[in-house]
């Protein structure tokens, strides 16, 4: 792959700006999907394609688009998943301020093979700037006729509109910001019913990450034979990896799907910070497992990650070194899980609080060995077992630091400090 | 009518249902915390998780419907492991209180642990979540936001039944906490619902507070006489003392819920003024007399003036809060053994009295239906018919049955009507009618008494005696059956016979039985629900 898609602005400055866009062959996708196929064709190509979300899960979007019942006659609406909230993930928000109609463009594409005349783009309260540029974008597709009525003069109207998120990581999970828009708190909704059945205000809904939707007019520009050549066919495509951490050249960098771990650490991101030792990697934000040093040799897409029980995620990954204190890298994932739980089920509600408060006894050098099996209990009772996955998100990553990290943690307790600061200096909490 | 099996037995129930509702018609009950059948589904607390044949990963039963052929297990190892990880859960943060919470008892927390064997063995933590415990939210309920499980049954009652939303859940993760939107107070009408929809002991009425260990009390099943619409009830009392009501679900009448002011009610039926002997005037007060000395009075002031004056001259006014086998029998006691025609039935309520379009009625008389039903209030003779007669002089004995007139026909009217005429009082209370009387029979209130009501709908309902009246008093139905019998009619020996014999007088109602009435009793057809006045 040679040209960069979704961080073009990298290679073309002011491609946010809609002249430039134009001039870089902007919106011909669209014109092409609006003006040459029906609805469904649009989607036909899409599943196609095999393009997977790039939220965490990695459904397969067209597949998706699918599901929506066909003689609704109830409106449809897409929400394009905007409220980047996962550690280490930062991709949607370089696309969001620096390639916005590429967003937009994917936007109108997916809009119309899902015949919706209504998009909302959830955007992440602290994105002020995104959101002034998506509005200054979406100011400019108006004005040109790319959205609004009459589109490309098919008879085709699509109104886009952004909402920003008021700061919760729940108002990420698709349900909780449909109830989000909605104007309520953003308690995720028990499944079924499905958003694609019974979603925003009642009606059929199609929630889609920003990665995703801005992988929709390659594919309608090239086809989904040149898209699914991009890596692994079972999910292929351009993908951005968030590379943050111990390494000389954190960052984001736009690669193929599938690219092997070590390659992205070591030939991209420039190896660890110092010359020293990796000690382990979040590959996927930090709702998934972390894997050890000896397990990055490992192509990062949806099936290979699942081989060696781990996942894609958002393949935000984050890069630990020799320096770094398990049980303080957990007590920090799990501190974010406990704030971040929305409460309603009782697991992840009373689970998170529950595990972090040992995390932080544990690192304090006051906790005892039983605590350990202890985390492991708690997080098999979490599991599987609430309305969202935020529990298991919580629950993944602190299994598997406590079963690829053991003795760090058993250390902590028979030192009665971290075994890797001196003269029993303890860290610093926020609460 | 999907089959499905459940612990191994089979059940046949209709499509939509959820686990929960199949599991109850084999008497098995899923353990559940958040889920209440008369609210939206939030499937929140977990508790309610079973195995399901084919399906990988326990599912919450509240939220799976019945499907043909489906095989569920309710108490496999898993499902019971499972539910005791999601009580230790809700443990952690909950306070030790049990020794002075109210709910203890009737509390679904302690009652799961108990049948769970999660004794808090795994406590490792000192600092529990600290929140407020005693938070007034209005004048019937408190809120202990310790106690409480987060199982958002309170906000979703005040959001979707009352649709005042008074609650919020705020703050997230565990210091997740119920509390007042800013500005408001929980003040509606039917706010007490929270406290029974709260598993827990988080929300308590204010009212009943402290009052007694539920333990202690007997429950009784009745119906709420405040208004028309006979809201299904439990009395919960002991020793002749009424501590509480509670609605008692009927999908067709109340469904779970009932107002607040039907809640207190029970405290206006255990007053201080309450007539304990039967009494008759004598030079300036009233005197105690035994019963047979009242019932004789009666029956020979009935048997005199009729000699004298014609059985015309005797007349009867029964208000709408009487049972209809109070209504049959003093309706016969005039018409058939005494002869008269001059029987009146009267339903009144407040010109302004509250009501809105959901459990709550203008009509503050739990027998109007009833009362019209068994003939006495069809544009036959009225209230004011028989006070006209009273104040003309022709009649010279009035019977009163279970009514106040002095608000419902004014003061100086009554003054007028009554001042020359023989009153005879049946009443539980002393009202400005006693002041009339020459003779007071002390009857019991609904909760002591045995009989039925018709709501407005025309649905006949069941009241049962919780316990005996006070003092000398007696069940209205059983001082018309002995004034009858005295007067050469039936005796009866229960109010039930009364009623088989009354229901067979219309052909809507024929051959219905207390049994037939069961819980909730019956609907009778629309438009033909009139029986027959008793004829002579
Ligand atoms: C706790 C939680 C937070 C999430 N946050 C995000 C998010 O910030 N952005 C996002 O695109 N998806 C997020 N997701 C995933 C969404 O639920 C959903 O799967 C996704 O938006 C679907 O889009 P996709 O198929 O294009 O990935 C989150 C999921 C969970 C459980
Ligand atoms: S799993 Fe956690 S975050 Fe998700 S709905 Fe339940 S309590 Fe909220
Ligand atoms: S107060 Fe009671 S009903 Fe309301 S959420 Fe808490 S436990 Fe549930
Ligand atoms: S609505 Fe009427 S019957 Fe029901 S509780 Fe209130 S007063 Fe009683
Ligand atoms: S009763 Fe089913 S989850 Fe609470």
């Amino acid at each position: 792959m040679s040209e960069r898609v979704l961080l073009r602005h990298l290679d073309v400055p002011n491609i946010r700006k809609l002249d430039v866009y134009l001039a870089q062959g902007g919106y011909e996708a669209a014109r092409k999907a609006l003006t040459t196929l029906k609805p469904e064709e649009v989607t036909e190509q899409v599943k196609a394609s095999n393009l997977r979300g790039r939220g965490g899960a990695g459904f397969v979007a067209g597949m998706k688009w699918g599901f929506l019942p066909k003689d609704s006659p109830k409106p449809v609406y897409l929400c394009c998943n905007a409220d980047e909230s996962e550690p280490g993930t930062f991709k949607d928000r370089a696309i969001i301020e620096w390639n916005t109609h590429i967003l937009l463009e994917g936007i109108l594409i997916a809009a119309y093979a899902i015949k919706s005349h209504t998009a909302y783009i959830y955007i992440r309260g602290e994105f002020a700037l995104g959101a002034k540029h998506l509005e200054e974008a979406i100011a400019e597709a108006y004005a040109k006729g790319f959205l609004g009525k009459n589109i490309f003069g098919i008879g085709y109207d699509l109104d886009v509109y952004v909402h920003r998120g008021a700061g919760a990581y729940i108002c990420g999970e698709e349900t909780g910001l449909i109830e989000s828009l909605e104007g309520k708190r953003a308690y995720p909704r028990i499944k079924p019913p499905f958003p694609a059945v019974y979603g925003l205000f009642g009606s059929p809904t199609i929630v889609q990450n920003v990665e995703t939707l801005s992988c929709v007019p390659s594919i309608m520009k090239n086809g989904p034979a040149w898209f699914k050549a991009i890596g692994p066919e079972t999910g292929p495509g351009p993908k951005i990896y968030c590379v943050s951490g111990h390494v000389e050249k954190p960052g984001l960098y736009e690669l193929p799907m599938g690219m092997p771990l070590r390659a992205v650490i070591y030939d991209y991101a420039g190896g660890i910070r110092g010359g020293k030792k990796l000690k382990a990697v979040m590959p996927a934000g930090s709702s998934f497992p972390v894997l050890r040093p000896d397990e990055i040799d490992v192509n990062m897409d949806f099936d290979s990650m699942r081989k060696i029980n781990a996942f894609l995620g958002t393949a935000g990954i984050i890069v630990m070194d020799e320096d770094t204190c398990m049980v303080r890298a957990l007590e920090i994932v799990d501190r974010f899980y406990h704030h971040e739980s929305c409460g309603q089920c009782s697991p992840c509600r009373e689970g998170t609080g529950w595990l972090h408060k040992l995390l932080v006894r544990l690192e304090e050098g006051n906790g005892q060995a039983e605590d350990i099996d202890l985390m492991n209990k708690i997080s098999d009772n979490m599991m599987g077992n609430t309305v969202c996955v935020l529990a298991d998100a919580a629950a993944m990553p602190t299994q598997s630091y406590i079963s690829k990290f053991r003795d760090e943690f058993l250390a902590h307790v028979t030192l009665g400090r971290c075994p890797l600061k001196k003269n029993g200096a303890t860290h610093q909490h926020a609460a | 009518m999907p089959k499905l099996e459940i612990d191994g037995r089979e059940v046949t129930v209709e499509d939509g249902l959820n686990l929960i509702q199949a599991a109850e018609r084999l008497e098995i009950e899923v353990p559940h915390y958040c889920y209440h059948p008369g609210l939206s589904i939030s499937g929140n607390c977990r508790m309610c998780l079973v195995e399901i044949e084919k399906m990988p990963k326990l599912q919450i039963a509240c939220n799976t419907r019945v499907t043909e052929g489906m095989v569920v297990k309710t108490t496999s190892p898993k499902v019971k492991a499972a539910q005791a990880a999601v009580l230790e859960f809700l443990l952690i943060n909950h306070p030790i209180d049990c020794p002075i919470c109210d709910q203890a008892g009737e509390c679904k927390l302690q009652d799961y642990y108990m049948d769970y064997g999660v004794y808090r063995s795994r406590f490792p933590l000192q600092e529990k979540v600290e929140k407020r415990k005693v938070v007034d939210l209005g004048p019937q309920v408190v809120l202990d936001q310790e106690r409480c499980i987060l199982c958002a049954r309170c906000t979703r009652f005040l959001d979707e039944v009352t649709k005042t939303s008074e609650l919020g859940i705020f703050a997230r993760g565990d210091r997740c906490y119920i509390d007042l939107f800013p500005g408001k107070r929980l003040d509606n009408l039917y706010s007490g619902n929270v406290v029974d929809v709260c598993p827990v002991g988080a929300l308590t009425s204010k009212d009943f507070r402290f009052k007694a260990r539920v333990w202690y009390l007997e429950k009784t099943e009745s119906i709420c006489t405040l208004c028309a619409n006979g809201c299904n009830i439990d009395i919960y009392h002991r020793r002749g003392q009424m501590y509480r009501f509670r609605p008692r679900s009927n999908p067709d009448v109340n469904q779970y819920w009932m107002c607040d002011e039907g809640r207190l009610w029970y405290k206006e039926l255990q007053k201080e003024s309450r007539i304990l002997r039967p009494l008759v005037r004598g030079e300036q007060d009233f005197a105690a007399v035994s019963w047979d000395d009242a019932v004789d009075r009666v029956v020979s002031r009935l048997t005199h003036i009729k000699e004298e004056h014609g059985a015309g001259a005797i007349a009867g006014i029964i208000g709408a809060k009487a049972t209809n086998e109070e209504v049959y029998l003093f309706s016969r006691l005039l018409t058939e053994h005494v002869g008269t025609e001059l029987v009146a039935g009267l339903s009144w309520s407040p010109a302004n009295a509250s009501h809105d379009d959901f459990l709550i009625k203008a009509d503050k008389n739990p027998n109007t239906h009833g009362l019209r039903a068994l003939g006495l209030l069809n544009g036959g003779v009225s209230a004011a018919d028989v006070l006209a007669a009273a104040e003309k002089g022709t009649v010279k004995v009035l019977l009163i049955f279970a009514e106040d007139l002095v608000p419902a026909c004014g003061p100086e009217k009554l003054e007028a009507a009554l001042g020359n005429v023989e009153v005879v009082v049946f009443d539980t209370d002393y009202s400005g009618t006693t002041e009339y009387a020459d003779t007071v029979l002390p009857i019991g209130t609904a909760p002591e008494t045995d009989g039925t009501f018709t709501n407005y709908a025309g649905r006949v309902q069941r009241i049962r005696p919780a316990f005996a009246p006070p003092g000398e008093a007696k069940p209205g139905w059983e001082v018309l059956s002995h004034l009858g019998v005295k007067c050469g009619g039936t005796d009866y020996l229960s109010s039930s016979e009364v009623f088989a014999e009354l229901a067979n007088k219309s052909p809507a109602s024929a051959g219905l039985t207390y049994s037939k009435l069961g819980s909730h009793g019956v609907q009778l057809p629309e438009g033909e629900q009139s029986a027959k006045p008793a004829t002579t």
